[in-house]
C-alpha cells in the first residue's frame, strides 16, 4: 500500500499560521493559494486546521474551503471547532471530502458513531492530540493542546475506531512545530492497536523523520506543515510578490526568515526521499497539472 | 450537456459536482427520475454501506428508472459505492441485492481467508490502476492515461464482474488483485474517485463526458 503525503494548513481567520507546541502563531498568506501549490506539487491530501475556530465565526473557513474545493480535485479534510452534525453538514456543503473531529466527540463519544452513521465512516477523522506524561503514559487533549481530558491516548484511540472514526489523526503536541521528529512510540503504539489507518502528525524537521514514522512508527499516512511552507512562500512571492491579510505576526516575513529548525523542503524531495527507502508512495506524479 | 449526479442521501456529492462543473458540464444533484430521463449522462455516486444505499433507491422509487437508463444506453458512471450498486449482490454486513445491470458479486478485502488481514481496512489512499491482459484502453475513458498510474481509492469491499472481460483495470492492494474500474458499453464503473484524483481523475471524467457527446 502507499503512504500519503498530507500537507496540513493551520488557518486563523482568512490566513495560513504556523506556529510552535500550536502557540506563538505565524501569519504566513493566503491558504487556498498555498493550497493550490501543494496540489499542483504532488500533495496526496490536504488538511485545514482552523486553529482558534472557537475564537473566529466561521465564514472565513468555509469561504476558504469553497474556494478550495472548486479547483483541487484531492481529497480535502476540514477541522476545528466542528461540534454538531449540523456543524459537518456546513463544511462538507462547502466543499470538504472529510472532516476532523476532537473536542466534541472528547465530550460526547457517541457523536462520533453518529457522525460515522450520517456521514459515513470515512468521512469522519478523529483528531487525537497527545501529550506524553512524565510517568511515560499518553494523554490526550483537546482544543489545540490546552485542555486536558483525563483520557488515556491508547484506550481512547481504540475506541474511537469502534465507535465508527474512518481515520486517526495523531498529533505529537510535544512535537508539534519543533522539527525534533514523529513521536515514534505514540504514533506505533496506535497504528498497531486499531484496524484503521492512522495519520501521523506533529515534528517533521527533515526528511528522515517522514520515513522514519513510517518504517519505525507504521504510520499509514503524515501530516507534514513547517517543513514545506518556507519553500512555499518562495515559490508564491517569486509570482506575484505577495499578498498579506488581517492582523498577526508577519515580522519573520518581511524579514524573509524560515523555521531555523526545519528543513526547508517540497513534496517532491520527501517522496524522493520515501521512495529510494523502498516506501511506496505516489511518486513520480505521471502528468503535470495543467 | 446535462449530468445528473444522483443524490440519494449517501455522502458527499459536493466534490463529483465540483469536477464535473469544472469540465463545463452543467451537473445537478437530483433524485428526480425526470431530471435522471432528461440528462445526457448519470453519475451514482455514493460512500456508505451496500444495505442501506439501496434502500434508500428503493424508497426514492429510483431502482427501475436507473436500470430503465441503463439498458436504454445512456451514458452511465458509478462511483465508489456506485460501482457496487451495479452488481448483482453485495456480501456487505449480510447478503442484498443490487441493481443487477453488471452481474456479479461485491465482497470484502480478506473475506475469503481465514486469518485476519495484516494490512489496514479500508484502503484509504493513492493506488496503481493497471490494464488486462485481454483489454486495451483505447476509445475507453482511460485512454491516454499511462498504464500504473495512481488513483485514489476508500474501500473496503470490491466488485466481482462475472464476466471478466468487462474489467477495464485491476488494482492490488494486500495479496488481493481487485477490479478497480469497469465498462460495460455504456456503463462505466469506477472503485476509485476520479473526482479525487487530481489531473488523472479530471482526465478520465472528461474521456467519459467525450463519449457522451459523441
Amino acid at each position: 500500500m502507499t503512504v500519503r503525503i498530507i500537507t496540513r494548513l493551520d488557518i486563523k481567520g482568512p490566513n495560513l499560521v504556523k506556529g510552535i507546541h500550536l502557540e506563538g502563531l505565524r501569519v504566513l498568506g493566503k491558504p487556498e493559494k498555498f493550497a493550490r501549490y501543494y496540489y499542483e506539487e504532488g500533495a496526496d491530501e490536504l488538511l485545514y486546521m482552523d486553529v482558534v475556530a472557537s475564537l473566529y465565526g466561521r465564514n472565513n473557513l468555509l469561504d476558504i474551503v469553497t474556494r478550495t474545493s472548486k479547483e483541487i480535485f484531492i481529497p480535502l479534510t476540514v477541522g476545528g471547532g466542528l461540534r454538531t452534525l449540523d456543524d459537518i453538514k456546513t463544511v462538507l456543503r462547502a466543499g470538504a471530502d472529510k472532516v476532523s473531529i476532537n473536542t466534541a466527540a472528547v465530550h460526547r463519544p457517541e457523536f462520533i458513531r453518529e457522525a460515522a452513521n450520517r456521514f459515513g465512516s470515512s468521512t469522519i477523522v478523529v483528531s487525537i492530540e497527545a501529550i506524553r506524561r512524565s510517568d511515560g503514559r499518553y494523554e490526550a487533549y483537546t482544543d489545540n493542546g490546552r485542555e486536558k481530558t483525563g483520557l488515556d491516548a491508547f484506550e481512547w484511540a481504540i475506541h474511537t475506531a469502534e465507535l465508527g472514526a474512518g481515520e486517526l489523526l495523531v498529533t505529537s503536541i510535544d512535537r508539534e512545530g519543533t522539527g525534533k521528529g514523529y513521536d515514534l512510540e505514540l504514533t506505533r503504539k496506535i497504528a498497531k492497536s486499531v484496524p484503521i489507518p492512522v495519520i501521523a502528525c506533529g515534528g517533521a524537521g527533515r526528511s528522515a523523520d517522514i520515513s522514519q514514522v513510517v518504517w519505525e512508527g507504521k504510520a499509514d499516512a503524515i501530516c507534514v506543515a513547517s517543513m514545506l511552507h518556507y519553500t512555499a512562500v518562495k515559490h508564491l512571492r517569486s509570482l506575484d510578490g505577495f499578498e498579506f491579510e488581517g492582523e498577526g505576526n508577519i515580522e519573520h516575513l518581511k524579514a524573509n526568515k524560515g523555521f531555523s529548525k526545519v528543513e526547508e523542503s517540497s513534496i517532491a524531495a520527501i517522496k524522493k526521499e520515501l521512495a529510494a527507502k523502498g516506501i511506496l508512495c505516489r511518486y513520480p506524479l505521471e502528468e503535470k497539472v495543467a | 450537456m446535462k449530468v445528473a449526479i444522483i443524490d440519494y442521501g449517501m455522502g458527499n456529492l459536493f466534490s463529483v459536482q465540483h469536477a464535473f462543473k469544472y469540465l463545463e458540464a452543467y451537473a445537478i444533484q437530483t433524485s428526480s427520475k425526470k431530471d435522471i430521463l432528461g440528462a445526457d449522462a448519470v453519475i451514482l455516486p455514493g460512500v456508505g454501506a451496500f444495505g442501506e444505499a439501496m434502500k434508500a433507491l428503493k424508497r426514492l422509487d429510483l431502482v427501475g428508472v436507473l436500470k430503465d437508463v441503463a439498458a436504454q444506453g445512456k451514458p452511465f458512471l458509478g462511483i465508489c459505492l456506485g460501482i457496487q450498486l451495479l452488481m448483482s449482490e453485495s456480501f456487505e454486513f449480510g447478503h442484498h441485492e443490487g441493481l443487477n445491470i453488471i452481474e456479479g458479486s461485491v465482497v470484502r478485502f480478506g473475506q475469503e481467508r481465514q486469518k485476519k488481514p495484516e494490512y489496514k481496512i479500508p484502503e484509504v489512499g493513492w493506488n496503481r490502476i493497471h490494464a488486462t491482459l485481454h483489454r486495451s484502453w483505447n476509445s475507453t475513458p482511460l485512454r491516454g492515461l499511462k498504464k500504473g498510474t495512481f488513483v485514489y481509492f476508500v474501500h473496503s469491499l470490491y466488485v466481482k464482474p462475472k464476466d471478466a472481460s468487462v474489467t477495464l483495470s485491476v488494482s492490488r492492494y494486500g495479496d488481493t488483485e481487485f477490479c478497480s474500474s469497469l465498462l460495460s458499453d455504456n456503463i462505466f464503473g469506477c472503485q476509485f474517485h476520479p473526482e479525487k484524483s487530481g489531473t488523472v481523475g479530471l482526465k478520465i471524467l472528461k474521456q467519459f463526458l467525450e463519449r457522451v457527446a459523441s
